[in-house]
């Protein structure tokens, strides 16, 4: 009768093990630090020309949404102050993080996957070496040292962005005004959840991305399907849990 | 040290192993075997008969649902993954497709097994690489990635990197598929001149039985440096045994003349004499 609820509890399982053993390994010998600053650079470095590009634009595209309502209260010199809590707080993790899933989960898991159906996974086994070692938690390290760097800058980008349509653009209000209202209007708060929530997604982003790799079977047309779903669910996850960890700190 | 002369141990022994994919379809069913040190296994086998799984049983690859494994006279069946990593060293595989590292160079790919067991350098192992890379005539490849092999080469650098740590046991998992006759023969030969040069306990899995016939019929001349037929009292005849699967099962087990001899019209398929005639 609950048959169907089989696959994604043996899936869920599957996840949290494969977690636990990737987590545990950081401390574990032998350490892999030439395959963590590989991945660093493809998923750090490789990342940050687009999220430089989509943080301006949405720090843009926003003091322009804003420009309109606020003056209607007559209160435009607080574009700066909206711009800066949104991103900080929301738009910046969660679209450096789809970004990074589109671009990353999906590079992982064809990987992986490819890996996989062509018995190198297998031969990494025979020959004496753990694949959770040497690729999962290499991915999974720099995956959760570089997302929140890339959320940062993509959230200074996006700031700046707002700067240029609400300053230069749209007069709305003046240049020092502008930073001011933003750099006063963040509190901790909004900075610890800025920070935690890239964390977190890079933990959904590489283990997802990994784990659909590692499971891949089916050839060629397996790999794709592996990419597809680990993009979809990683994606899917990404807002479960924003919202989790808004509503935790909205009490707070 | 003549063949035969060494003290014959059980290098893998198979109890009873039935392995079964979601509970219902069988994948190996009641599969017992022995490989004794300086033996040759030959499988036989159309795809699908379960070749390929039974050696990733072998080799902790895949776990059975119920039997147990012996390796080196030990039990390992309950091994988990980090003692699986302590005995796999010790086992020489080659894939099916030559299971090389896409993101590594060929030097890399063969001094993986070396590097990775001990504390060496790159630098310290390329003797041995270099020499393993002569053996199997593809010295000039070494800066080469897989990809810009063609699979006859991705083979042949599979078999250096089975045979480079000098392990106990080698398995070659179909190492003639999907090549052209000429380059199937060339990989066999290097196959039984490492069988020759080691004494290695080897297992090829295969569904060519001209790949059988050679590894019973033929050795390597050093002198020659050229493969030549066997002298029919060989000790190493006595040491080759066939085994034919059929739908997850071993329907055969025996010499090459029992083979030949056989009334089973399965197995015949596998016979060399009946093939030709």
């Amino acid at each position: 009768m609950f048959d169907f609820l089989k696959s994604p509890i043996l899936t869920f399982q599957e996840f949290i093990t494969l977690a636990w053993r990737a987590t545990t390994n950081i401390v574990r010998r032998p350490f892999y630090f030439n395959d963590v600053m590989l991945q660093m650079d493809v998923i750090g470095v490789g990342s940050l020309p687009i999220t430089v590009l989509i943080g301006f634009f949405s720090g843009a595209v926003m003091a322009l949404q804003m420009s309109r309502a606020l003056s209607q209260y007559g209160a435009t010199g607080q574009v700066g102050q909206i711009t800066a809590i949104t991103l900080v707080r929301e738009m910046g993790p969660v679209l450096t993080a789809l970004l990074v899933a589109g671009r990353n989960a999906s590079g992982i898991a064809s990987e992986l996957g490819s890996m996989k159906v062509t018995e190198q996974i297998d031969a990494m086994r025979a020959l004496g070496t753990d694949p959770i070692k040497k690729l999962v938690t290499p991915r999974l390290m720099a995956t959760a040292f570089t997302l929140p760097l890339l959320t940062i800058i993509a959230d200074m980008i996006g700031i700046f962005g707002g700067f240029i349509v609400a300053v230069p653009l749209l007069r709305l209000t003046t240049t020092e005004q502008y930073w001011n209202n933003a750099w006063r209007s963040l509190e901790y708060n909004d900075i610890a959840q800025g920070l935690l929530k890239p964390l977190v997604f890079a933990f959904v982003i590489a283990l997802v991305g990994c784990l659909y790799g590692i499971r891949t079977t089916g050839g060629t047309q397996g790999v794709g399907r592996a990419t597809t779903q680990a993009v979809v669910v990683a994606s899917v996850w990404i807002f479960v849990f924003t919202f989790l960890i808004t509503r935790v700190f909205v009490n707070l | 040290m003549t063949p035969g002369s060494t003290d014959r141990a059980c290098v893998l022994r198979l109890e009873k192993i039935r392995l079964s994919f979601n509970g219902v379809d069988s994948v190996l069913e009641d599969i017992s075997l022995e490989m004794w040190t300086g033996e040759t296994l030959i499988v036989l086998g159309a795809a699908g008969a379960g070749k390929t799984v039974m050696v990733k049983v072998a080799l902790g690859l895949l776990k059975p649902t119920s039997g147990r494994i012996y390796l080196f006279g030990q039990d390992v069946t309950d091994f988990d993954e980090q003692q699986w990593f302590q005995i796999r060293p010790r086992i020489g595989m080659l894939f099916q497709e030559g299971g090389l590292f896409d993101s590594l160079t060929i030097e890399e790919n063969v001094a993986y097994p070396l590097v990775n067991r001990s504390s060496l350098t790159p630098d310290q192992v390329r003797p041995q690489v270099e020499e393993a890379l002569r053996f199997v005539e593809l010295g000039h490849t070494m800066t080469k990635f897989p990809s810009e092999l063609s699979g006859g080469m991705r083979r042949r650098v599979g078999i250096a990197r089975a045979g480079i740590a000098d392990p106990d046991l080698l398995l070659y998992d179909s190492p003639t598929a999907g090549l052209d006759p000429i380059t199937a023969n060339n990989i066999m030969s290097l196959i039984i001149q490492e069988r020759e040069l080691r004494n290695a306990t080897s297992a090829i899995i295969s569904h060519r039985f001209q790949d059988g016939h050679m590894m019973a019929n033929f050795r390597y001349n050093p002198e020659s440096k050229r493969l030549e037929k066997m002298p029919e009292d060989s000790p190493m005849r006595a040491r080759t045994r066939f085994l034919v699967m059929h739908g997850g099962r071993i329907v055969f087990e025996g010499s090459e003349r029992e083979l030949d001899q056989s009334r089973d019209p399965y197995v015949a398929k596998f016979s060399m004499q009946r093939s030709i005639h």
